[in-house]
């Protein structure tokens, strides 16, 4: 066993049974500080598929998590005050699909242009496509426009109920080792070979026959649909949804995690998302300036200390 | 529609176009000449604003308060280059990203330390607080049209600087090919600090000039820096022809889709249709058109001849 496939298997079984034992000793608030980390390390986890392993740096990842949210958010709105009846439901399993279905189809929209470009141009573009997601949900003065809409409901599944907070967490946490499973499939396959292939070296794989704009399409739209899904969970978690979700802050903030645990590893996007929420809880507490330390950090971290936690850990010496 | 509504409305959307060239031509030149991604150029631009505001409540002048921001947000540009820039420039692009997202996080918070979380409003002198009176009933304020002679100015100086001095060729030729620049004797990375520093007084001066009609906010940089990338991926990305155009046209397509809209609309859909859809897409309507720019010409509408 390789030592970053043993540091994997501590980090998830440690994110997996520390907050529920907390939460059965009578330690409420770590649960609640755990799920949004689990449902933030799915976001990194789908980006990382692109950012990490296929090279494209996707400055716009939260629009896809906020059109999520809002596909919870919205058919429950409706559901409880009318209209738009074709979409009107509490149903999780209707919800989920439309916003797998939204993030997916947003992605393929602008992915189709955005990938187009490469380089500089693609972070502005995602930025800015990301940007309009973020004006477009604001100009909608049925959904709350700046101040935000509460999930009254729920989504409602056969078998569980994320009223209660442990079935939450475990529903988030399963999904974040399906989601580590699919990308890590994802990357060892053929389509996955080739998408790094175009990473390093986007001509030799057009001349060895591979359309690369299509294999980058593909994992574009399959990583904005998995950060949908991560949405529609936070969106149950948090019953409070806002475009505030999709500023480009949030979508740094991604990256931060993405890019300081470990790009390009299964694991490093969880650590990453594990190391922003402790330093976003612990820095609070002492000030409600967190962001100046948190600021300084992140521009020592790419100053200084190249590779993330996981580079660290494993010092790799390769890279 | 009426004629006056549609000059006001034109009015502010050159004033906005302006507004958005002096940002985005100091993006523009240090992403031409020193390749270098800076996202917290908004943040000089919401320091301008800081800056004069304060000044302006000490010393009681906007336009010298104005003319003393200059060189202290030039200052803190050369600074942001001698300290984050120039350590990355060997490296991808990612990095510049990150790291300037880190400073903004920095930047913003000591902004909210120093100045408090409210907005900070900017006293103007009398003789610019007034009206303009164009024919007719069409009257615009002074400050407005204060703004718009002043981003021109900036623009016609800036042009000047770049293609009529010897600071300006060395611009021009450090941006096609900067290892001969150096190789003929000049030192390169004064040049590249200079035109740091130039770019964050461009955006400065951007941030000076609406302080007073918008205060002086903590948000005020991360708005318009989205705004001025689109700019720049319009108008190519290292052109300050296409930077100037680019930022005319986004200016007035946002400001006149914003107002004339749903008055278009009604000609073709129920007057209800109309109100519901129009806010939706006049917000996103400038993202539409640089997509559709993208999809003819990824490399925007003037890109720099030689790279």
């Amino acid at each position: 066993m390789t030592r970053r496939t043993l540091l994997t298997i501590v980090v998830m079984v440690l994110v997996g049974l520390l907050p529920p034992l907390l939460y059965w000793s009578g330690n409420a608030f770590y649960l609640d500080l755990a799920t949004r980390l689990v449902i933030l390390a799915i976001a990194a986890t789908s980006l990382n598929l692109i950012l990490g392993y296929g090279g494209m740096v996707s400055f716009g990842h939260a629009a896809f998590v906020g059109l999520g949210a809002y596909a919870v958010g919205i058919p429950a709105h409706h559901w409880l005050y009318g209209g738009m009846d074709a979409i009107a439901t509490t149903s999780g399993y209707v919800q989920i699909a439309l916003a797998v279905g939204v993030a997916g189809f947003f992605a393929l929209l602008t992915g189709l242009v955005c990938l187009r470009t490469t380089g500089v141009y693609f972070i502005m573009i995602t930025m800015a496509f990301a940007q309009m997601a973020y004006y477009l949900i604001l100009s909608i003065e049925e959904y709350g426009g700046d101040d935000g809409l509460v999930i009254d409901t729920r989504s409602e599944f056969n078998w569980i109920s994320l009223d209660d907070p442990i079935q939450l967490f475990f529903l988030a946490y399963v999904s974040l080792v399906i989601a580590m499973l699919i990308v890590r499939m994802i990357v060892n396959s053929r389509f996955g070979m080739v998408l790094q292939g175009a990473k390093g070296n986007p001509e030799r794989m057009a001349t060895l026959g591979f359309n690369v704009y299509v294999f980058r399409l593909v994992a574009y739209v399959i990583s904005g649909a998995m950060a949908g899904y991560a949405g529609a969970l936070l969106g149950n978690f948090t019953t409070f949804i806002s475009p505030e979700m999709m500023d480009w802050s949030r979508s740094g903030e991604l990256m931060f995690m993405v890019i300081l645990g470990g790009a390009s590893t299964s694991v490093g996007p969880v650590i990453g998302a594990v190391v922003f929420i402790v330093l976003e809880e612990f820095l609070s507490h002492f000030t409600i300036y967190w962001h100046l330390p948190f600021g300084l950090m992140l521009m020592a971290v790419v100053l200084f200390a190249r590779g993330g936690f996981v580079g660290m850990l494993t010092k790799r010496k390769d890279r | 529609m009426d004629t006056s509504l549609l000059v006001i409305q034109t009015l502010n959307g050159l004033q906005l176009g302006l507004l958005l060239f002096l940002v985005a031509s100091g993006l523009t030149l240090v992403f031409g000449i020193l390749d270098f991604v800076n996202l917290a150029h908004g943040s000089l631009y919401m320091l301008g604003a800081f800056f004069c505001a304060t000044l302006t409540i000490w010393l009681g002048s906007f336009i010298l308060a104005l003319l003393i921001s200059l060189p202290i947000t030039a200052l803190v540009g050369y600074l942001v280059e001698r300290f984050v820039a120039r350590p990355l420039y060997t490296r991808d692009h990612l990095d510049h990203v990150l790291a300037t997202f880190g400073l903004i996080l920095v930047i913003d918070t000591l902004t909210h330390m120093i100045w408090g979380p409210e907005g900070l409003a900017v006293p103007l002198p009398d003789w610019l607080r007034g009206q303009v009176t164009l024919w007719g009933d069409t009257v615009v304020p002074t400050f407005r049209l204060m703004i718009i002679g002043a981003g021109l100015a900036a623009a016609g100086g800036l042009f000047w600087l770049v293609n009529h001095t010897r600071l300006g060729m060395l611009i021009r030729a450090g941006a096609s090919n900067r290892t001969m620049v150096s190789a003929l004797g000049i030192d390169i990375e004064m040049l590249f600090g200079l035109v740091f520093a130039l770019g964050a007084a461009l955006a400065g001066l951007a941030g000076m000039l609406i302080a007073p009609i918008t205060e002086a906010n903590i948000g005020m940089g991360n708005g318009i820096i989205i705004t001025a990338f689109v700019v720049i991926i319009v108008g190519g990305i290292g052109s300050i022809k296409g930077a100037f155009i680019a930022a005319l046209l986004i200016g007035l397509i946002d400001t006149l889709g914003r107002s004339f809209l749903d008055d278009i609309f009604t000609l073709f859909m129920s007057p209800t249709a109309a109100e519901n859809s129009a806010p939706a897409i006049s917000a996103m309507l400038i993202y539409i058109i640089m997509a559709c720019v993208l999809a003819f010409r990824p490399q925007g509408l003037f890109p720099p001849k030689v790279r």
